[in-house]
């Protein structure tokens, strides 16, 4: 096995380039690999060998942890198609950006409720209800065309660019999560 | 990474933290988010009938370049007339706040906040 920077992600792990993955296989194959490309095996091998042992087990976690998650197993997969995202580009639909700052505000609100876990439950709830629907339409968009086109691919740019502020956002709440418990 | 001073003193004492009605008919809001960190910001100007920009706040959730870029915007604008608020550059920002490269998004995000809330503006008196 010499497979080196280049490798289709999906290839490497034996499964077909799907945004609905088989976890179990991922993760089964994930750990075949590693052992495979383990630094234990190659304890006497040649520097050379040792080097590409090395590489490869990069490679292997690079490629488990991009699939792993929804959000860069779809940013990869757009990546795939010729979809790349700017990551400079500051425009967003302004309703999306108006509702994100009512959850960064509600979110600093919590603190001060009557019952900050009650309340931080409930924006939990939202906010992950806002990306499981968001996971939903990328996996409709990605799955269920064998071609997308480019409005296609520029919805699913979209997708992915709000999932990146959800993703953010649940971060904080974990965060809090973690201050609340601390002080209480 | 360490902030400059500049940067600590905007994110310590924010200028001009707030709202303004946006019902107002001399208000222009401008709200931009950075997909690559998640924040978001939004940048408000109240402009008097000679076309200048008398007050100025802002809300942004984001790291203490961001607040510090928005913060510092704010201070510069109060005076200027919509032309010389649009002409603010980013690098000025960058440069006055000593941001580090890795930052340079942050002060990006304050220059199209404060565009986005001229041509809010604009757009709410094109007859």
């Amino acid at each position: 096995m010499n497979s080196l920077p280049g490798t289709d992600y999906f290839e490497l792990f034996g499964l077909s380039p799907a945004f609905a993955i088989d976890m179990e296989q991922l993760s089964l194959r994930y750990r075949e690999l590693q052992r495979s490309a383990h630094p234990d095996r190659f304890a006497s091998a040649s520097a050379q060998e040792k080097r590409i042992s090395v590489q490869q087990a990069a490679l292997i976690n690079e490629a488990y942890q991009v699939l792993r998650t929804p959000l860069s197993r779809g940013r990869y997969m757009l990546a795939r198609l010729g979809a790349n995202i700017d990551d400079t580009d500051t425009s967003m639909e302004p309703t999306f950006l108006m509702e994100q700052m009512e959850l960064r505000e509600a979110l600093a609100a919590v603190t001060a409720s009557d019952d900050p876990f009650a309340s931080l439950d409930s924006l939990r709830d939202r906010i992950e209800a806002m990306e499981r629907e968001m996971v939903a339409q990328l996996q409709q968009l990605l799955d269920t065309n064998d071609t997308p086109g480019s409005d296609d691919l520029q919805r699913g740019i979209q997708l992915v660019r709000k999932m990146q502020f959800i993703q953010r956002l649940l971060g904080e709440v974990d965060e809090l999560e973690d201050q609340l418990a601390h002080v209480g | 990474m360490a902030y400059s001073d500049k940067v600590l003193d905007h994110y310590e004492n924010p200028r001009n933290v707030g709202t303004f009605e946006n019902e107002d008919d001399g208000v222009g809001t401008g709200m931009v988010g950075a997909p690559a960190c998640g924040d978001v910001m939004r940048l408000q100007i109240k402009v008097n009938d000679e076309g200048v920009i008398e007050d100025a706040c802002f809300k942004t959730y984001g790291c203490g370049s961001a607040i510090a870029s928005s913060s510092l915007v704010t201070e510069w604008v109060k005076g200027k007339s919509l032309d010389e608020a649009g002409s603010i550059k980013n690098s000025d920002i960058a440069e006055e706040l000593a941001l580090p490269p890795v930052k340079i998004h942050c002060s990006v995000l304050a220059e199209d906040a404060i565009k986005a809330a001229i041509n809010d503006y604009k757009s709410k008196h094109q007859d």
